[in-house]
């Protein structure tokens, strides 16, 4: 079975991230950019889909500026086996992504599509399920186990105040939570066979859609900043503040 | 202009984030409210009583049965005509089917909102909080989730709606529940406490978290996690709070040996009252914290419960 997996550019998630003083957005200049943590739970579970016997073929897409084939090639260092590169000079949201991959998996068939749950830029947690809709596929989001068996798939999903576990019929959409693997680091032997696995490289335009946001940024603002409070020197001090100062307990 | 929430329930009645769900949709104009479910008739009574409700919708069907995306968001979407604004808490549920929903309605989703400006224009975060986005929507139907810890719920009584039947709607049958594996827990939930109390990766090791319980015990509190903690598999990740966890606000938030990593700031820093016990002097929790105790928690802890106990 042939598995699609998207990947994200985003800042790498060790930077501070700081807003543009002009309040425009965050700063992206001259930071260090990687592939969405979530995401590399997803080629890690592709890739051992395929180490199984289960999967034959992982194709990695990623969307957005050039380097975004950066991010491609690090899947494919992973293990993925081909890579799609949608260039586009819009900023693409996640209804834009998931009519793109929609386009994409249309053409290449894939039994399932494993995403990350969200991606830690604009962290929406959407572009998944509005894929499932508009497939018409059944969906299994925040993942941390998968079974598959003949025609379906098995997830258990991380919920509010436990696990549940669901049934769906293949094709499928998967998106990962922390839990379902951690990713492997790439290989130096696999990182120079990666460079020669294919990229193929599209615009919007090609895959008939029209990627123009609907949600216009009107201005990115600090967050409100909390005041350092006081130490306190042990813990029978502490309890006092609370109870007679804090009153909150 | 009429929205129309999506309204969560268990055998307590309409769960804390959906009433913070409904406290969004009253700023903008009517609100009403869908129960969905098998046999739920308790909780469309209770949705009927929650103040700022006019009317609630009651799909009473064994396929709404455990909130599973596909159903529930095909039957949003046959109601969306309707509406100006579909919402829901930004939960595990919420997260699962407003999206789809939004897919249908062709409409890019508003995750997350922190504040309402007006019918188009909303306040979200982005980058685990380190950004606030004032984002506006050219979408005909908006389709928004909540996030609870920013608007202070409804409270549970006080409204007198009334009820009418969903109509019915053609489901897919490409998803099943299977089972349901919940925590079992006497404490509140995580999101709903009045205080909680989180344990790092400074705990060291599951067995540890232990030492929080009685403390938890004697104030009521929930027990949370760092992603840290999660990550080092000492505690489920349904205890973990933070961006990629849960997002609380109760009044006494209580760190104990968590350095305060952005992902879990974002997480907890709206809380009322944040305590940290940290050995590290130089954590960055200090920083956010309304009261710091530099000391070896393994010390701390026992000596807390102790001190919580006299009174």
């Amino acid at each position: 079975m042939k598995i699609l997996v998207p990947v994200k550019r985003v800042v790498d998630y060790n930077v501070k991230v700081r807003v543009k003083s002009d309040g425009t957005g965050i700063e992206t200049a001259g930071v260090k950019m990687s592939m969405n943590p979530f995401d590399e739970i997803a080629v890690e579970e592709a890739v051992r889909l395929k180490e199984k016997g289960v999967a034959t073929e992982i194709i990695a897409v990623s969307m957005g500026v050039p380097q975004c084939s950066e991010t491609i090639r690090t899947a494919l260092a992973m293990g993925a086996d081909r890579g799609i590169l949608v260039e586009s000079d819009v900023e693409l949201q996640p209804l834009a992504v998931a009519k793109l991959l929609k386009a994409i998996a249309e053409k290449e068939q894939p039994k399932l599509i494993i995403l990350g749950k969200q991606a830690i830029d604009d962290d929406m947690s959407a572009t998944g399920q509005m894929l499932a809709a508009f497939l018409g596929w059944p969906q299994g989001t925040f993942a941390s186990k998968i079974t598959i068996e003949g025609d379906g798939i098995t997830v258990t999903r991380e919920v509010d105040g436990g696990l549940e576990t669901v049934a769906l019929t293949l094709p499928a959409i998967v998106t990962t939570d922390l839990r379902l693997n951690e990713p492997r680091y790439a290989s130096l032997p696999n990182i120079m066979k990666a460079r020669k696995k294919p990229i193929e490289n599209m615009k919007p335009a090609d895959l008939g859609v029209d990627p123009a946001p609907r949600l216009t940024v009107l201005k990115v603002a600090e967050p409100p900043k909390r005041q350092a409070g006081k130490k306190v020197g042990s813990v029978a001090e502490l309890v006092d503040k609370l109870r007679n100062e804090a009153k909150v307990i | 202009m009429t929205s129309l929430v999506l309204l969560e329930h268990d055998a307590g009645g309409i769960k804390q984030p959906s009433r913070s769900a409904v406290a969004a949709a009253t700023k903008l104009g009517e609100v009403h409210a869908l129960i969905a479910g098998a046999n739920v008739s308790a909780a469309a009574a209770a949705a009927a009583k929650l103040p700022g409700v006019a009317k609630v919708i009651v799909a009473d069907a064994p396929e709404y049965d455990h909130a599973m995306a596909e159903p529930i968001s095909a039957l949003i979407f046959a109601l969306a005509p309707n509406y100006t604004h579909l919402l829901a808490a930004t939960t595990a549920v919420g997260k699962n089917v407003m999206p789809r929903v939004a897919a249908f309605l062709d409409a890019q989703p508003i995750s997350d909102i922190a504040e309402v400006i007006d019918a188009d224009t909303f306040v979200r975060p982005i980058y685990a909080g380190n950004g606030m986005a004032t984002v506006k929507s050219s979408d005909k139907i908006k389709v928004i989730t909540v996030r609870a810890a920013s608007f202070d719920p409804v409270p549970a009584e006080g409204g007198s709606a009334t009820t009418e039947p969903a109509p019915a709607v053609d489901l897919p049958k490409n998803s099943k529940f299977i089972s349901a594996e919940l925590s079992k827990s006497e404490r509140p939930e995580l999101t709903a406490a009045r205080v909680v109390i989180s344990g790092g990766r400074g705990m060291q090791n599951g067995d540890n978290f232990k030492l929080i319980e009685p403390i938890a015990d004697k104030l009521g509190a929930a027990v949370g996690a760092s992603r840290a903690a999660v990550d080092a598999g000492f505690v489920p990740n349904d205890y973990q709070v933070g961006q990629t966890g849960k997002i609380v606000a109760p009044e006494l938030y209580v760190a104990v040996g968590i350095s305060g990593a952005i992902q879990h700031l974002a997480g907890m820093k709206d809380s009322k009252v944040i305590v940290a016990i940290n050995k590290d002097e130089e954590a960055p929790i200090f920083q956010v914290a309304d009261y710091g105790l530099v000391q070896d928690l393994f010390t701390a802890l026992p000596e807390l419960a102790a001190e919580l106990e006299k009174s």
